[in-house]
């Protein structure tokens, strides 16, 4: 039996508190691939940085197979997170886990960073790499049948699906990698997307070469259907509307920024993505954001990783160039 | 075949070291049907060997029914984690905790033996206020990274106050229960078999949903 021993997490020597009594010259809000790397790159010019997070890891950590980070093939979405924190180890990591900002304010040359539990920190700068949450598909029965056959997590969920009629909403690499994951437990399959197919290629070519798998595309999903439990989905194509009976529906149709708490204070575009310059810049001084919660396209985590590597340089030249003490 | 290869092994044994008082593992199994009853006590006997502080209590849910029906066994494999005094805390798990499961097991241990770490002070007299026997199951699959993380949330829970019992349930073993509470989203939460709660969820949200008892 495979075990899953999260090393680094359980054995947290590195590891200290936050604290709010004194001014960080950085803090990172979010620690996914790019705030971990922001982290890397601020520790390595030697800022006095703090973290704030949810969890460690991000979406990353729902990947099964990650099969795209340059020099590490093949390898679970854990592990390669499990990699990111190993080597940032022999740091200093004052970390605040399990916490949710409210808001940030602005106060002479430095912010308050304030959470849900009263309290806040102070830092002469912040990096906003908080990432983004699966989007759903806003139609009926998808928010009364969450957890009754509707599902955002298809490693966590699989194993419930053994034997059973699943359907992936979706038609990006997420959905084609819940597709592969599900038929090897699920009696079958079945693909349902609005429009073309937009994952890559060599994940396409694994859809296709496995017969059990249907597909169906340019089909829109109305409805989810069912009473305590989903019994199907009601969909609508150029054939006209019909239901696909089915146990379960994972949908993997994307991903909305984690930006609603600060959307009112930064600029945004009509996504919700933090509007950031080619130096990681909001419109509030010092503030500066990377990774999938801003406009940069396509989110990737290597280029989330590479993001924060950059928002952490541009901090450091903001602290010594034009931070007014 | 062993569960840990000596990597694990050092780490386990490292992260072991930083117990404070000893802890029994009692392990609930019984004699024929039992699917994971033989792999879980392989994994608790190599559990045992990484510390002089851990000690495995083998039991037979039938043959000693007044001890499981003490800490609320009712499945098997059940593992129940007692403190040096072999008090019962309210922490237990039903199932191998395999997987990422072994992330909340192996913080159990530490909690039980006295390496805690705090709850947020808002949230303690909350917690305090809990006054009537609450039961909270944690849905969980192996394959599950979130689940360890709201495990752990129930079993602070539960050494936080004494009315709260708090037990991880491996979904796929016990498949009767979890259809029973319609499992087929994991961590699913439990709060005495009556309000739910979907994914690795603030402790504020187990609060509201135990306050509602």
């Amino acid at each position: 039996m495979e075990l899953n021993l999260n090393y680094e997490k359980l054995n947290n020597n590195h590891k200290n508190e936050l604290v709010n009594d004194k001014v960080y010259d950085l803090i990172i809000i979010g620690f996914g691939p790019a705030g971990i790397n922001a982290f890397l790159y601020a520790k390595r010019k030697g800022l006095n940085v703090g973290i704030i997070t949810k969890k460690i890891g991000g979406q990353v950590i729902n990947t099964s197979v990650v099969d795209n980070y340059l020099g590490t093939k093949n390898i679970n979405g854990e592990a390669l997170i499990d990699q990111f924190t190993e080597h940032i180890s022999e740091f200093d990591t004052p970390i605040l886990e399990n916490a949710t900002v409210t808001y940030i304010k602005s106060i002479n040359n430095h912010h308050e960073i304030h959470l849900t539990n009263g309290t806040f920190y102070k830092t002469r700068s912040v990096i906003i790499a908080t990432g983004s949450k699966p989007r759903q598909l806003n139609i009926p029965g998808e928010r009364d049948l969450l957890g009754k056959g509707v599902a955002y997590c298809a490693i966590c969920d699989a194993p419930l699906f053994k034997g059973k009629d699943v359907v992936v909403a979706g038609g990006g690499n997420s959905a084609v990698e819940a597709v592969l994951d599900m038929v090897k437990v699920a009696k079958s399959v079945t693909l349902v997307h609005r429009s073309e197919l937009r994952a890559d290629k060599i994940l396409v070519d694994q859809l296709y070469q496995n017969s059990e798998i249907n597909i169906h595309l340019k089909t829109k999903i109305l409805e989810v259907v069912g009473k305590d439990f989903m019994t199907g989905l009601k969909t609508k194509s150029a054939n006209g509307e019909s239901i696909i009976p089915s146990d379960g529906l994972f949908i993997e149709i994307g991903h909305i920024p984690n930006s609603d708490f600060i959307k009112d204070y930064l600029d945004v575009n009509n996504h919700g993505e933090i509007l950031v310059d080619e130096k990681n810049r909001t419109n509030i001084k010092g503030i500066f954001a990377c990774g999938d919660v801003t406009q940069i396209p396509y989110k990737q985590i290597i280029i989330a990783a590479a993001d924060g590597a950059k928002a952490a340089l541009c901090v450091n030249e903001y602290l010594n160039k034009d931070y007014i003490k | 075949m062993k569960m840990f290869n000596s990597e694990i092994e050092n780490q386990l044994k490292e992260v072991f070291s930083k117990m404070v008082n000893d802890v029994t593992i009692a392990l609930f199994t019984k004699e024929g049907e039992c699917l994971t009853c033989e792999e879980t006590r392989g994994y608790m006997q190599e559990v045992e060997a990484l510390n002089d502080k851990i000690h495995l209590k083998e039991y037979d849910i039938n043959k000693n029914q007044d001890l499981a029906k003490a800490y609320n066994v009712e499945m098997v494999p059940s593992i129940v984690i007692l403190n040096d005094k072999e008090e019962y805390l309210g922490i237990k798990f039903n199932g191998i905790p395999a997987g990422h499961e072994i992330n909340s097991f192996v913080p159990a241990i530490l909690e039980v033996s006295g390496n805690q770490s705090a709850v947020p002070e808002n949230l303690q007299s909350r917690i305090d206020n809990i006054s009537k026997p609450t039961n909270i199951k944690v849905f969980i699959t192996l394959s599950c990274p979130h689940c360890p993380g709201a495990v752990q949330k129930a079993h602070k829970l539960a050494l936080s106050n004494k009315f709260i019992d708090a037990e991880m349930i491996e979904a796929q073993t016990f498949n009767d229960i979890s259809n029973k509470f319609n499992v087929s989203s994991v961590p699913k939460i439990v709060i005495n078999d009556q309000y739910e709660l979907i994914g690795d969820q603030p402790i504020e949200a187990f609060l509201t949903e135990i306050e509602k008892n």
